[in-house]
């Protein structure tokens, strides 16, 4: 059964790896769109899924590793040293918007990370001698790592999943070392875990840097992704899609914010069939599904064997 | 002998009603001391003194010699004190054996290196022995959260021993368990305390348990020690019936 479940896993992943090859650009960016906020979302369910800290901030980590991509691209560094910076940056700052979570929690945490996605904004937007404030910066170039161009969208794709495919492999593996353990404890119930020995401060900040690391190397993905950052992306409407995406595919999932990415960026793009109403049928979905499955789409097979029971 | 844990003039008040008020007592290294108290007599605010998880008035407490005091529940933990609550305090979204595991991981290495560490930090062997001691193998690969509450309970329990404690408080370990199931927790109990060396403090109101498992009791009433003594003497202090039992 695991032997299958792998062979499942690789399948899958060759057939997204070659699948867009014949899509055309804008197909290709819609799809690379979704790898972004994939890994963005891997990042934001160990905070909110595994660890249960709500988060209203993963926007801004988009928006910090973007910019940290564009200041740096610019200046001619190397992508090789661009994706490690940019999560260590978001690290530091993920470290830093833990505290908050030390002192509160719920919907007190979910204002006071929003309050910093606020702020992050206004830097973002009155910087202007390193952000280019609201004109943002545009010309970001494309990787070049070891000699090989990733400038065509297809091989952006390409880099972009293969970076996903690295993120995900270390977050299960995350998951899987008795870190991922301490994280479901903290989030099931935090009083005991302290009575059993888990530093529950340092999990917590923790779940707050990683989840923050990851939102750093999808920002720097989407900054050469879209080559022009300007500070709209990053607001915190960003943030509450990001978080919606990983409650509507399966919080606490591991394959949840793949589902959620689809749902917040693919399928808004698959109604636009529908035009001036894509919008509104969108939303009629998002509250159904959160009525019939507030545990998120992957929580489907559960529900259904638990009707059937 | 040098007493395991020594709790000296505990205070703990809310506005004007003292909760805890001037409470001493001692537990000696393999001891049982049982506590008992009617309800608000302030035995689980004494508890959570104790254990850090309220801050105490005044008082101090004294494990194997060091003054614990005030040093929170983390480092009480890591010092060898394991404890219960009164109500389930299981990991719901876990498997009993990693409710297990996790009760034992952090005592093993540093953060770093249970980064690096097999998925069951090594604690699967010692799991599997509790898992075994407390006959709760058919459950094991369950979530916690979905057992009855009679097995949480024990699972609730079991977890309090992974990491080898010297010390455990039991706060209400009867409480909501079927009746045919007490006898195997107190055969459970004398056992970890034969075999381990265990030292326990339990706070219950299940006197029958209370008499035929402690060595000693103390009784608490409205925050204050109103006796203590073996069990049989406080079943015949008539302070204790009045206050307790209302005779």
């Amino acid at each position: 059964m695991k032997y299958l479940r792998w062979v499942a896993l690789l399948a899958v992943s060759v057939a997204l790896y070659f699948a867009p090859g014949q899509m055309k650009s804008y197909g290709l960016y819609i799809t690379t769109l979704w790898v972004v906020y994939w890994i963005a979302g891997v990042g934001l369910n160990l905070t909110v899924g595994y660890a249960g800290q709500i988060s209203l901030g993963q926007g801004a980590f988009l928006g910090i590793g973007a910019y940290t991509a564009a200041v740096l691209s610019k200046a001619g560094v190397s992508y090789l040293a661009i994706f490690p910076t940019a999560a260590l940056v978001c690290f530091a700052i993920g470290l830093l918007l833990g505290f908050p979570a030390l002192r509160v929690q719920h919907h007190y945490l979910a204002f006071a990370t929003l309050g910093f996605n606020m702020l992050v904004f206004l830097f973002l937007r009155n910087e202007e001698w390193l952000t280019g404030g609201t004109f943002g910066l545009n010309n970001i170039p494309r990787p070049v790592i070891f000699d090989v161009r990733f400038t065509r969208p297809l091989d952006f794709y390409h880099l972009s999943f293969v970076v996903l495919v690295v993120m995900g492999g270390v977050m299960a593996w995350l998951l899987r070392s008795p870190w991922g353990r301490a994280f479901a404890a903290l989030r099931d119930n935090p009083i005991r875990a302290e009575s059993v020995g888990i530093n529950t401060t340092f999990y917590t900040l923790m779940a707050f840097a990683i989840g923050a690391a990851y939102g750093g190397v999808a920002g720097a993905l989407f900054a050469p992704l879209v080559q022009f950052v300007e500070p709209a992306p990053f607001s915190v409407a960003n943030s509450l899609s990001m978080l919606l995406m990983v409650i509507a595919g399966g919080s606490g999932r591991f394959f949840g914010p793949a589902v959620g990415a689809v749902i917040v960026v693919l399928l808004p793009e698959w109604l636009r069939v529908a035009q001036d109403w894509y919008l509104a049928i969108f939303g009629v979905l998002i509250v159904l599904m959160m009525v019939w499955l507030p545990g998120g789409l992957l929580s489907l097979p559960d529900r259904l064997r638990g009707r059937r029971a | 002998m040098r007493a395991l844990l020594e709790v000296r003039d505990i205070r703990k008040a809310y506005g004007a009603i003292r909760a805890v008020d001037g409470v001493s007592f001692s537990v000696a290294p393999g001891e049982i001391l049982g506590v008992i108290g009617p309800n608000g007599s302030g035995k689980t605010t004494m508890f959570n003194a104790i254990l850090g998880q309220v801050k105490p008035d005044a008082g101090e407490v004294m494990f194997e010699g060091r003054d614990v005091s005030g040093i929170g529940a983390l480092a009480l933990a890591r010092r060898g004190i394991g404890r219960t609550f009164q109500s389930l305090q299981v990991f719901g979204g876990l498997s009993v054996r990693d409710n297990l595991i996790v009760a034992g991981q952090e005592f093993v290495g540093s953060a770093g290196s249970r980064l690096f560490a097999r998925p069951d930090a090594g604690m699967g062997q010692r799991a599997d022995e509790i898992i075994e001691l407390f006959r709760i193998g058919h459950v094991a690969h369950l979530a916690a959260g979905s057992l009855s509450y009679g097995q949480q309970k024990l699972v609730d329990i079991a977890m309090a021993f992974m990491a080898r404690p010297r010390l455990v408080l039991l706060d209400e370990p009867c409480a909501g368990v079927n009746p045919a199931l007490i006898d195997e927790l107190m055969d459970l109990l004398r056992r970890l305390n034969r075999e381990q060396g265990a030292s326990f403090v339990v706070i219950e109101h299940n006197m029958d348990f209370v008499m035929r498992l402690c060595s000693r009791v103390i009784c608490l009433a409205m925050g204050t020690m109103l006796a203590q003594g073996l069990p049989e003497e406080m079943q015949g202090n008539r302070a204790v019936l009045e206050a307790y039992l209302g005779v």
